[in-house]
């Protein structure tokens, strides 16, 4: 694999090695030294143009316990604030010679460009509204942990999926999985054009219960009442918000962070055992680990290297 | 009365020889020889039956096509004020490779053009730069800014063709309304953008299922239609005439139709691209794909072939917008919209719908020229006396869009790297030969 762009440059198959490579650095983290040498002496730059906590310092953790050296680029501070373009940015970090750049945009399609313009590999962080594929495979690795297996589960994604990257690599990546995706929401928040992406799409909570998992999104409070996506935060939570009420004791929580306590979720619901939201947060750094080999030592090794264990848990020699 | 300025040049004195004309208006169509004598149509004969007059040069025809040269009633020239992206000459240059005989330049440039000092100018500018005779449009509202009234009969004494804030609706209807009371005094085309600006929001592409799957903000269809339908009200009760711009959805369509059926006077336009591409061009997120208003769905798509055939839309603008290489270079949401269109437009529309035999070429040569009627400008014809506006084309010759480059100073063409036919050898606009293929002028010569 060459970049990570978007679920959709994905197959069922890659998504598992992926999976089965991040479940063996996973073993890894349990140890007392949790760093490998597989990317030492690899220069991999994160490349922030928006605000992240989460993803951004389980990038860097990921390339740390792989060795690699790490460049933290965030806008604010940067040449780009004095109005770099995108480009002249990237021709500069090239000059580093950099292995991977791990970019996050306000806009679509950046990681794709991005990919024209650098030797490095690309990692897209979240581009726009557009995708997530990090985040949507970090889930996938929380959730089979769980279930085992994500063939036939029923997972809704609850909440404001016009405006969330991460429903869309969700919905995608889930359904590589063979699980079947519900999305439900405000049909401000829930066009029924979600339905192209092979979702069923339904605007109430009343047959919640029917799910095996529930995703819920975060609202972006900024946006809501300002747009008349909704009519007030009030009014979407007395029918939308995920809590106690609504949510089955053998349903699975999850959400992408950072949760808004008391509007997409209850308090009671983000605190209760059946919450995978910690869960997802490390899996994080092992999936993004796997990634980050992915596109860095995963194309350059021989393809008769038996097999993925033996390739992640040896020194590199190259 | 509208103005039309190019540069001089030395009037034309040539034989044509055993072109085939094509000239639907006229109800020529058939091999020729086609002298052409100080700039106008002097004769027309059988081929072979016409001698070339002293100092006249002789051009073989055979085996290509001569017809009227086209009329493009909505481009962007960006001058004044951005001119590293266009100006005067470029522009009018790329209009003559592309078989045009006249273009009219939209006024949103920077400045404005609004003060009727600064038409006057631009009219002088064109009387030393412009290969073809070029008119211009002038605000509807002084800046652009939707509030009050230009000075519009002042403006057409110094020549406007007519009036458009294109690139902005005119989102006031009392505004319009004025305005539209206004074109009875002084005339000219009102040209409207139609475009419901809280519908378009912050959309950057056709919303539809394309912008859900790539998380793009849309611009719904009824942004334009219920504009359209409006508007067509307004232009009613006033006894006015509008001419409704890049049309791009079914529903306006429908509206447009439906208005022209109670009898309002109006007239709609559509581009190349509206009529050969879809959102789903959009998926790659190439920038060269973003244009307002923007590629629309299939069905949109096949609403607007169709009125194109029947004559509901009666005429073809390319709508060309050239942005430099440096702004269109960089994330979809963040580009600016427009695509460039005069080089290209005939060969993709020619080879999309003509080839395959969705539509006539005599349907499509008409729709390419009638906007000479609305812009008062003279129709090209291929008639002994008219002045020669003509375009020849060799009809087999296959080429790649953008591959020899452009004569337009940008290059963001959304039909680049197209293999297309139909090759402009050789236009004559306004009586003086405005452009010659290279290959073909050398083989001339």
């Amino acid at each position: 694999m060459r970049h990570l762009l978007s679920i959709e440059d994905l197959d069922r198959e890659a998504i598992e090695r992926i999976l089965a490579l991040a479940a063996n650095f996973g073993t890894v983290a349990d140890r007392p030294i949790k760093k490998l040498p597989s990317l030492r002496g690899r220069l991999v730059i994160n490349l922030f143009y928006e605000a992240s906590t989460r993803t951004r310092s389980s990038f860097e953790l990921a390339a740390k316990r792989l060795s690699a050296d790490v460049l933290n680029l965030v806008a604010s501070g940067s040449s780009v604030e004095k109005g770099e373009s995108l480009r002249d940015t990237v021709a500069t970090l090239s000059a580093y010679g950099p292995d991977a750049i791990v970019i996050r945009s306000p806009y679509a399609g950046a990681p794709g460009l991005l990919a024209g313009w650098t030797h490095a590999a690309v990692v897209n962080a979240g581009d726009g509204k557009h995708q997530h594929p990090t985040q949507a495979l970090l889930d996938c690795y929380t959730l089979k942990n769980r279930l085992g297996s994500l063939d036939g589960a029923n997972i809704w994604i609850v909440g404001d999926l016009l405006h969330s990257r991460v429903a869309r690599s969700c919905i995608q990546a889930f359904k590589l999985l063979g699980a079947d995706v519900t999305v439900a929401g405000p049909p401000t928040l829930v066009p029924d054009a979600f339905a192209a992406l092979g979702a069923t799409v339904r605007h109430s909570l009343a047959d919640m219960r029917e799910a095996d998992v529930v995703y819920a999104l975060r609202m972006q409070l900024e946006r809501m009442e300002q747009d008349s996506h909704v009519p007030s935060l009030r009014e979407y939570t007395a029918h939308f918000q995920v809590n106690s009420r609504r949510l089955g004791p053998r349903q699975l929580l999850m959400h992408p962070g950072p949760v808004n306590r008391g509007i997409e979720l209850s308090g009671e619901v983000i605190d209760s055992p059946q919450s995978l939201i910690t869960e997802q947060v490390a899996a994080g750094v092992v999936v993004r680990m796997a990634v980050l080999y992915e596109v860095l030592a995963g194309a350059a090794t021989p393809a008769d290297v038996p097999d993925a264990q033996s390739r992640a848990l040896e020194p590199q020699t190259a | 009365m509208s103005v039309f300025t190019a540069a001089p040049r030395p009037p034309a004195e040539l034989l044509l020889r055993g072109a085939h004309v094509l000239d639907p208006g006229s109800g020529i169509d058939g091999p020729h020889d086609v002298l052409v004598r100080g700039g106008e149509i002097a004769e027309l004969g059988p081929p072979g039956t016409l001698a070339a007059p002293a100092g006249a040069e002789t051009v073989d025809g055979e085996g290509k096509h001569l017809f009227p040269a086209f009329v493009d009633p909505h481009v962007h020239l960006r001058t004044p004020g951005q001119e590293h992206k266009e100006d005067l000459e470029t522009g009018t240059r790329a209009a003559a490779a592309g078989g045009y005989c006249a273009v009219v330049a939209m006024a949103n440039t920077d400045p404005v053009i609004d003060p009727p000092a600064l038409l006057r100018g631009l009219l002088l500018t064109a009387s030393r730069d412009a290969r073809v005779p070029v008119g211009f449009m002038a605000a509807i509202s002084g800046g652009l800014r939707g509030e009050t009234l230009t000075d519009m009969s002042e403006l057409r004494d110094a020549g406007a063709v007519g009036f458009s804030d294109d690139g902005k609706p005119v989102a006031s209807a009392g505004l319009l309304r004025h305005a539209l009371r206004h074109q009875r005094l002084c005339g000219g085309l009102l040209a409207l953008h139609e475009e419901d600006p809280t519908l378009s929001g912050s959309g950057v592409m056709h919303e539809g299922t394309v912008s859900v799957e790539l998380g793009l903000a849309g611009i719904p269809s009824i942004s334009e239609s219920t504009m359209i339908a409006r508007d067509a009200q307004i232009a009613e009760a006033e006894g006015g005439r509008v001419h409704f711009q890049h049309l791009s959805a079914r529903r306006s369509v429908e509206a447009l139709a439906e208005a022209r059926a109670r009898g309002v006077q109006a007239s709609g336009e559509v581009t190349p691209h509206h009529l050969l591409l879809t959102d789903e061009d959009v998926r790659t997120l190439d920038s060269s794909f973003k244009m307002n208003p923007p590629l629309r769905s299939a069905d949109d798509r096949r609403a607007l072939v169709e009125a194109l055939r029947d004559g509901t839309i009666e005429l073809i603008a390319t709508d060309h917008a050239p942005h430099g290489r440096d702004e269109k270079n960089v994330p979809f949401e963040q580009a600016p919209m427009g695509t460039t269109g005069l080089e290209s437009s005939f060969a993709v529309l020619y080879t999309e719908l003509v080839l395959p035999g969705i539509i006539a070429l005599e349907v499509l040569l008409a729709r390419l020229t009638a906007a000479a009627a609305l812009i008062e400008f003279e129709p090209p014809a291929i008639v002994p006396g008219r002045t020669a506006n003509a375009c020849l084309i060799d009809l087999t010759a296959q080429w790649r869009i953008g591959e020899a480059g452009y004569e337009s100073r940008s290059a963001n063409c959304c039909f680049a790297g197209r293999d297309v036919y139909g090759r402009t050898l050789l236009t004559l606009a306004d009586g003086a030969v405005a452009f010659r293929e290279r290959a073909f002028a050398l083989s001339a010569a």
